[in-house]
């Protein structure tokens, strides 16, 4: 039997409450040939865009006007899901050391665990990393699966993705995620791609739909302009990387038990075929921006490259990374590794200074989602200044230095 | 040296509204332009055939009117741009879409180089690119910021390689990646040029062939939205942000002012 799906003429109200519904935009109200009472219209469903996600007969709960009858493809893959069980998160470490992101990720990732009554994994992959494991599990990880040999010792993407989606089709976790890092990004596309999974990236919100107990992803796009919640409805594993920052990390508790699973893989003939030379650390200090409770960054405003001499030492003084706007950056007065915007990093720390910054569209999208933005400008009318949780109207380099002072002063 | 480039047409501004009727994106009277990161990625593949021979063939898929995002970059000195345009695309999310695209790459046939914009503005997913190369099975490297070396002889092809600089976020990795490859690039690779008038005359008369699902081989249950296993479920707009106070004075107060607060909130 083929799906079908059908809007009964005498309940529809022409509310209109199931085209907002319908992530297809299959629906449409048009007139009726008869008006039932005073009802004028009627909902038509193109059933060529319909996907029989079911999103519209929910919606029209009240009215109960439209059902929905699928074949039997529905119950085979809820049997398939079945197998799929608990919530993974993947731990990224470079340098046998953590990233702060994974405790973020396990603390969320418990919370979805919980609401679906399944364990919390940890899924580590490294060379000489399994002392490091325990952390995983006293930040709340049941179990840990590491995966330890000579070959993962650098990151690389053809043999990280790989032996990933060998474990991911052995042991069918529902749920994975991972850190929207550069490492990240990267090679989580490379493991969906491999299994034919769903994902979704840089993920700010995470939920379990209460009926369908699938993984509501919500996300910016278009630069933060427009958010979007993603389903995965007919696929195992849904996956997600995840925005730093986003979730609260996970306490330490030494106290936690859990079990470290040593996976071996017959890792011949494994491909590898990039070559790891070296990595080199930027010289430019403060840079890790993804990672920052606290960014002072600069803009044209500064008006000289010696400009950065001064945001450096506030962000010394506050603790905090130094960001900047694309005009410093192409003025070539500090690296592109430290640019915030639409063509460089988007950022969400708990304290954003913007010193000189006027604020245009591109660099907003980038910051607006800080906690607190604090703005030091001359001119009050500029848009950061709008919308700055503090707007500090002045010469910053005047003002610059009375906080430095401030903050050492007590 | 044999290049594609992955291009996506997108609207020129990110403050794009919601269709109160359909909950859609409004997209009648939004301006198009070339997604930004993949001008980077057109320039480095002209760049590279301009130092080592060969040919950039840039690609699209989208709706027809995105031909004149492709028509753009062979002004900017691509050779050769290909549509890749059906209805049956339509509802494509990152695993179609990359699907899509190497299936159009396999198409045009033998390359030994792919450059993508590190993502696109309007999804802003970074996925796609590594989606291609693993639907291919060549290797790539994502956030290259710098080509260090390029090793292209046509005598020895199992050699060729390729030595980037892969952006990380405190630093960046050299990673060498063998030939044929696929990178995708950052703003700091290059300067993008403007169109030369040679150029805009050749992209004018220039013919861009239009390649729908059968033209590309596509498995119909790969493609569009059949193909993509993730779903929009809705769109809405995030809570505006508000102003919050103005604090004017001379800086010694101002400066007090301000940390007072931080410290209030408990954030310093």
């Amino acid at each position: 039997m083929p799906n079908k799906i059908e809007i009964i003429k005498g309940k529809c109200t022409g509310c209109g409450l199931c085209i907002k519904s319908c992530p297809f935009g299959a629906i449409m109200l048009v007139d009726r040939d008869e008006p039932l009472g005073k009802i004028k219209k009627i909902a038509v469903i193109d059933v060529l865009k319909c996907n029989f996600c079911g999103a519209c007969v929910e919606a029209c709960k009240k009215y109960g006007a439209i059902i929905i009858e699928k074949e039997q493809v529905e119950d085979t893959l809820k049997k398939i899901y079945a197998d799929y069980k608990g919530v993974w998160v993947y731990a990224e470490q470079r340098n046998n050391e953590i990233s702060p992101v994974v405790y973020e990720l396990l603390n969320e990732g418990g919370v979805l665990a919980e609401k679906l009554k399944v364990e919390l994994s940890a899924v580590f992959i490294g060379h000489n990393i399994e002392q490091s494991a325990q952390e995983l599990i006293y930040h709340g990880a049941n179990k840990v699966y590491v995966i330890d040999d000579i070959l993962f010792k650098d990151f690389q993407d053809d043999p990280y993705s790989e032996i990933l989606a060998r474990l991911v089709k052995e042991e069918k976790p529902e749920i994975v995620l991972f850190g929207a890092s550069n490492i990240g990004r990267s090679f989580a596309s490379r493991v969906a791609a491999k299994i034919k999974a769903g994902l979704t990236a840089d993920c700010t919100g995470l939920d379990i739909c209460p009926d369908t107990k699938n993984l509501l992803q919500t996300r910016p796009a278009f630069g933060g302009n427009i958010m979007a919640t993603i389903l995965t409805p007919q696929h195992r594993p849904q996956m997600s990387t995840v925005r730093h920052k986003v979730f609260k990390k996970a306490q330490r508790d030494t106290s936690r038990k859990g079990e470290i699973v040593r996976k071996k893989f017959d890792l011949t003939g494994i491909k590898n075929r990039t070559k790891f030379i070296e990595f080199v650390r930027d010289t430019s200090a403060r840079v890790n921006l993804a990672e920052a409770d606290i960014i002072v960054s600069g803009g044209r405003g500064l008006g000289k490259p010696e400009g950065f001499k001064l945001i450096e030492e506030f962000a010394g003084v506050i603790g905090g990374a130094v960001g900047a706007s694309r005009a410093a950056v192409d003025s070539g007065w500090i690296p592109y590794s430290h640019q915030v915007g639409q063509t460089g990093r988007t950022v969400a720390p708990k304290i954003y200074i913007a010193c000189g910054i006027s604020g245009q569209i591109q660099h907003l999208v980038g910051m607006v989602s800080s906690d607190i933005i604090v703005a030091i400008n001359r001119d009050k009318e500029a848009p950061m200044m709008k919308i700055a949780s503090f707007a500090l109207e002045g010469d910053l380099y005047e003002v610059i230095p009375c906080i430095i002072n401030e903050l050492k002063s007590a | 040296m044999n290049i594609i480039v992955c291009i996506k047409q997108v609207p020129a501004t990110t403050n794009v509204q919601i269709d109160d009727k359909t909950c859609t994106l409004k997209r009648e009277g939004v301006e198009s332009i070339i997604n930004p990161f993949d001008e980077y990625a057109v320039e480095e593949g002209v760049r590279l055939k301009e130092k080592l021979g060969g040919k950039v063939t840039v690609i699209s898929m989208g709706p027809p009117q995105a031909e004149s995002a492709l028509r753009e970059t062979l002004s900017r000195g691509a050779d050769e741009a290909v549509l890749v345009t059906d209805r049956a695309f339509a509802g494509a999310d990152t695993l179609a879409t990359s699907y899509t695209l190497a299936m159009a790459i396999r198409t045009v046939g033998q390359f030994d180089l792919i450059i993508c914009g590190k993502q696109a503005s309007d999804g802003d997913t970074a996925q796609v690119g590594p989606g291609i190369a693993e639907a291919l099975d060549i290797a790539h490297v994502s956030y290259v910021r710098k080509i260090e070396q390029t090793t292209n002889k046509l005598d020895n092809p199992a050699d060729n390689c390729m030595r980037v600089e892969r952006m990380m976020e405190d630093g960046y990795d050299i990673v060498e990646v063998p030939l044929p490859a696929l990178i995708t690039v950052v703003k700091d690779i290059n300067t993008p040029r403007l169109p030369s008038l040679k150029g805009m005359m050749a992209a004018k008369k220039a013919q861009i062939p239009h390649w729908n699902a059968e033209k590309i081989n596509a498995d119909k249950s790969r493609i569009g939205l059949s193909g993509s296993p993730t779903w929009v479920k809705k769109i809405f707009y995030p809570p505006p942000r508000k102003g919050g106070d103005m604090l004017s004075g001379e800086p010694q107060e101002l400066a007090k002012k301000l940390v007072d607060k931080l410290r209030e909130l408990k954030v310093i």
